[in-house]
């Protein structure tokens, strides 16, 4: 089928509003569809093309070779994406090649995987000298991966279940044992053949995943008899998987991590499914989220690093051993099963978690406090129910969250940048400061950015407060009075010479905005000593 | 020409151009409300023009009105000589062409370059000066023919026959185009309108345009939802996801404006079709038609400045960006 088809279903998705109607739309495409168009159709809308097709950057450099740059700045920030840009803007080739039908979408795939770097740069422009703009979008948002049509990955597992008749959870085990383009998958929804046997696959399960307590309502529940206590580390929630030999860390949404984590993965010599907090043991000691944060991202981390900033897993739970599943077991008989296996583990790479001691909720909010004066180690508490069983997705009042509160300091607005997406036209950006004496004036420092925290009716005022308050503008970036003051909460602060100001926040966002506040008033920069306890 | 606070002013002539405060002297170049407004002393403007700013009562009764034909050359006083060109924005819509000591300026309104059977076709007038918005200058707004548009909203209507497409529209020049291009693809029933159209759409039919039979909306049965299934409604932008469209059985919220080019703004509108329908000029007609006028100077009133002033000066045509204030990228859109 024409990638044209794609590209419609592709429109059709994004424009769309009800889930509803885009599962329709969905399962209609599927149905009519031949493999292996219609794997790979799936393939780009669930996110999980494995390779890019071409790279953004060499997108970047044909328009920035076809086009006047200013003017492609200008267009990029306006719109606010690149793909779309280049998919509305393309300026054709002088002498174009015209073929006479755009090629299948599997052809498409094919073509680019099979050329060499030139012929990959030749075939994308004679593909978008083809193109209506949104059939372009479609390719650039296909090649390289960045597919946003407003369809979570539960909806299209739905959608397939439904095909098949089948409940979610089924396909929630099978999706990530099954790879593009998914003609197995496809056979059996069809009726044409057994369900895929992944028994022997080595895949990512999906975890089990908590919600923030709500104190008035949850805390009523808990007892020591029916709730354990344990540490929230602020690591990064990891599962490690080994079989036959294989090892594969996973991120909480299933990404595998493994090659930024070699050092961990090399010590899995077992058949089994555990889930934990990652985070790094620089001289034997649990490391902050700073410390963890050098190794993240890093595709190949040199011997040395590894050695300064060893991996180590913290372990939650355990989700299955040599074959057996215990998903279905209470979170005591798991506990049980985790002790053991931790218990052969070499302690330099694997603790488990601790059960903390309590009898009353004020024991509870003591550890909560307790966790908040850890220098940011720990980021609260997780309060888990005894005899639930390990359920895929945020069962509810299974598992709770209890976080330590956040961080409040009061800076002032300094610069304001458009968003992206949906928000293209508005300023949703913002940069904020703290007073700060510089060679003995009083001035401000940008110490971050943040931009949620507000309702959608704030965003409008904050936009039109915006247009009212130019100051002077630098590329994309828009410079205001200093005048308006946010109250801005954040979880954690660390010290950072990037920065102007010494310091970065993590996870900042607006808690309040202080319409009534003057500027003058807002925090000064020394406030920071005192949060972060130094 | 200078600018003054209520916008361009003649200083020889004593005059504004398309002032947005109450002044004793103005042109107005068309009837969009960020160009034409109320409680002027003297208007000079197309007779189209005056007829739509009377409709929408911009003019009372003790407004002296000059309606100037296209053509029609008139003395402004102060030895400035005024005539209007037609524009191809909307209906009577005008580019004021200034003559003084053997200068020639031309205030441009909003205008296009694509067909558009409800008005006159644009008009290139040889200046020396020529005064250009910038609505869509940027090079990623390269309008479609209003006919593949069109044809989208006909496949849409043959593809979800049960739903009712409710069309936003601006009620002047937007919703009479529309209109006509549907009757010329053959859409065959009666539009149903919201009464904020109504008006103008009169008018225009009085400059002898037919639209075909037209109904209210209002004028139907409310427990008669079913009426609409697979027909056109057409009501002002703001209506298509407001409590009027639950009136609709199965509506599906559809909008026409050149912004629609931009997806985030289509979702922004919550839009489920988006029909890239203009009444501006384009990236590239914009900057053909200041090439064409062979002005030396190009003032830039509105819209995407940086990007045609910087693009014109690229191609050795001096341009200035003047920032106007006041003047919105949503009214006419």
């Amino acid at each position: 089928m024409s990638f044209a088809a794609f590209a419609d279903l592709l429109d059709d998705l994004y424009f769309t509003n009800s889930t509803l109607a885009k599962e329709a739309i969905l399962s209609d495409y599927l149905r009519r569809t031949p493999d292996p168009d219609r794997g790979w159709a799936l393939a780009a809308i669930g996110g999980t093309l494995s390779f890019d097709l071409f790279k953004r950057n060499l997108v970047k450099t044909l328009m920035e070779e076809r086009m006047d740059p200013y003017l492609f700045q200008l267009s990029r920030h306006y719109v606010g994406e690149l793909s779309e840009t280049v998919a509305l803007a393309w300026p054709q080739s002088s002498e174009p090649v015209r073929l006479n039908r755009l090629p299948d979408l599997h052809e498409v795939i094919d073509e680019f995987t099979r050329r060499d770097k030139p012929g990959i740069r030749a075939y994308l422009v004679t593909l978008l000298d083809n193109m209506s703009p949104p059939q372009r979008w479609a390719l650039l948002k296909l090649g390289t991966r960045g597919l946003r049509i407003g369809m979570s990955a539960r909806t299209v597992k739905k959608t397939l279940a439904n095909m098949a008749g089948v409940d979610v959870g089924v396909l929630e085990k099978l999706w990530h044992g099954i790879t593009p383009p998914y003609t197995s998958l496809f056979a059996w929804i069809d009726g044409n053949a057994e369900m895929p046997d992944i028994s022997n696959v080595l895949t990512y399960s999906p975890v089990m995943l908590s919600h923030p307590i709500d104190e008035a309502a949850d805390l009523d529940r808990l007892s020591p008899e029916t709730h354990h206590a344990e540490w929230k580390w602020d690591g990064i929630r990891v599962q490690v998987a080994g079989m036959n030999g294989e090892a594969r860390i996973y991120s909480r949404t299933g990404d595998d991590i493994s090659h930024s984590f070699p050092d961990l993965a090399a010590t899995v010599n077992w058949d089994a499914v555990i889930d934990g907090e990652l985070l790094v043991r620089p001289d034997g000691q649990i490391g902050s989220f700073n410390d963890l944060q050098q190794r993240l991202g890093k595709k190949k981390p040199s011997g040395a690093l590894m050695k300064r900033l060893p991996a180590h897993l913290i372990a939650y739970d355990i989700i299955s051993e040599n074959g057996v599943s215990f998903r279905d077991q209470t979170l005591d008989a798991r506990r049980k099963t985790l002790e053991a296996f931790i218990a052969e583990r070499h302690p330099d790479h694997y603790t488990i978690s601790e059960i903390l001691e309590w009898t009353t909720v004020d024991d509870l909010r003591g550890l909560r406090q307790e966790a908040a004066d850890s220098e940011g180690l720990k980021e609260g508490l997780m309060v888990k129910r005894r005899d639930t069983p390990y359920v895929s997705g945020r069962p509810k009042h299974a598992w709770y969250k209890w976080k330590r509160d956040p961080f409040l300091l009061d800076a002032v607005l300094m610069y304001a940048q458009r968003g992206t997406g949906k928000r293209s036209s508005y300023y949703s950006d913002y940069t904020f400061g703290l007073w700060a004496n510089v060679e003995g004036e009083a001035k401000l420092l940008p110490i971050g950015k943040a931009y949620f925290g507000f309702t959608d009716e704030e965003l409008k005022q904050l936009d039109s407060w915006i247009r009212n308050h130019k100051v002077a503008r630098y590329g994309p970036v828009q410079e205001v009075d200093k005048e308006l003051v946010f109250e801005v909460a954040f979880d954690s602060a660390h010290e950072s010479p990037r920065h102007k100001s010494g310091y970065a926040l993590r996870f900042p966002r607006i808690s309040r905005i202080r319409w009534d506040k003057p500027a003058h008033e807002a925090d000064r920069l020394e406030i920071m000593d005192t949060l972060i306890g130094k | 020409m200078e600018i003054r606070e209520g916008g361009f002013y003649c200083v020889p002539a004593e005059c504004y151009v398309d002032p947005m405060v109450p002044v004793t002297r103005a042109v107005v170049t068309h009837g969009h409300a960020d160009h034409a407004s109320r409680g002027h002393g003297r208007v000079w403007a197309t007779p189209e023009t005056i007829d739509i700013m009377r409709t929408r009562n911009y003019v009372a009764d003790e407004t002296q009105t000059t309606g100037l034909p296209y053509g029609q050359r008139h003395d402004l006083g102060g030895g400035v000589t005024l005539w209007f060109a037609s524009a191809g924005h909307i209906l009577g819509s005008a580019q004021a062409v200034f003559e003084y000591q053997g200068q020639r300026i031309v205030a441009a309104g909003d205008f296009k370059r694509h067909p558009d059977p409800t008005c006159a076709p644009f008009e290139v007038v040889p200046c020396d000066v020529f005064i250009t918005e910038a609505t869509f200058a940027l090079p990623v707004f390269q309008h479609p023919p209003l006919e593949d548009e069109v044809e989208k909203l006909m496949r849409s209507m043959r593809t979800l026959p049960d739903r009712t497409h409710i069309v936003g529209v601006y009620a002047l020049g937007k919703c009479q185009r529309v209109m006509k291009t549907l009757r010329l693809a053959g859409y065959e029933h009666p539009f149903y309108i919201h009464g904020a159209l109504k008006r103008l759409t009169e008018l225009y039919e009085s400059y002898g345009q037919d639209f075909g039979v037209w109904q209210l909306v209002s004028e139907i049965d409310r427990n008669d939802k079913d009426r609409f299934r697979g027909k056109i409604v057409l009501c002002p932008p703001a209506q298509i996801n407001d409590r009027w469209s639950r009136r609709f059985a199965d509506p599906l919220p559809t909008v026409a404006s050149g912004w629609m080019q931009i997806r985030a703004r289509a979702r922004q509108k919550r839009a489920e079709l988006g029909l890239v329908v203009s009444d501006h000029a384009d990236w590239n007609d914009l900057l053909r038609t200041c090439r064409e006028t062979g002005a030396g100077m190009v003032w830039i009133t509105h819209g995407r400045v940086e990007a045609l002033e910087y693009a014109l000066k690229k191609e050795g045509i001096n341009a200035k960006g003047l920032h106007l204030i006041g003047i919105e990228e949503a009214a006419g859109e």
